[in-house]
């Protein structure tokens, strides 16, 4: 967090909705390999989802962030429309044609085909 | 009224902190304003990345410089 201050351009915050299934948890996994690499932050939906005004005012504030539904349900989509944060770029798992199921043994094809499409869907604002 | 001004020390958090306590004197606020550099601190308040602008607790500005006017509006002024 305070290694950002003064860096020009700033950082893409990732919003995933880490759910309990294995679209929610490929969110959650492409998140966290995206920000080892480089590509964004991963931050807190949660505290988003309980309207801690940290979290919130931050996502008002970022200039640019990517959010992560596994699901058509959108409950990252809902949390941030519950705060009155405007939404920037926009992904549901199950439009890319993975399959919602209860497996939590992920598939390495199924994050990098999800890391791909964020990183695509970055590039392309 | 109590103003934190959050940033470890950076131009942008130096200059963060000046807007604010120029805004408050020009306002004719009676508020406190404290320059909080120590990171296990800044991290307590869930912000992304700084500076940020905390008053009495609640989040105004994250990641950017505010205005004078922003900080005159958050006074009520």
């Amino acid at each position: 967090m305070a290694g950002d201050c003064c860096v020009p351009g700033g950082n893409v915050m990732i919003l995933a909705c880490s759910g309990g299934s294995n679209v929610g948890q490929l969110s959650n996994r492409a998140a966290v390999e995206l920000t080892q690499e480089g590509i964004g932050k991963m931050f807190c939906l949660a505290g988003i989802g309980g309207q801690l005004s940290g979290f919130v005012q931050s996502a008002r504030d970022v200039p640019q962030m990517v959010v992560i539904d596994g699901c058509s349900m959108a409950c990252a989509k809902a949390s941030l429309e519950n705060a009155q944060i405007p939404m920037k770029t926009y992904m549901v798992l199950t439009d890319l044609g993975i399959d919602k199921n209860k497996d939590l043994n992920l598939k390495p094809e199924d994050v990098l085909k999800v890391k791909e499409a964020i990183k695509g869907a970055l590039s392309g604002e | 009224m109590h103003i934190k001004v959050l940033g470890p020390g950076c131009k942008k958090c130096h200059e963060t902190d000046k807007v604010v306590r120029e805004a408050v004197a020009e306002a004719g606020s009676d508020a406190t304003v404290e320059y909080v550099t120590d990171i296990a601190e800044i991290a307590k308040h869930g912000i992304f990345s700084t500076p940020a602008v905390i008053v009495d607790g609640s989040a105004k500005c994250v990641g950017k410089v505010p205005s004078k006017a922003d900080v005159k509006g958050w006074l009520g002024k």
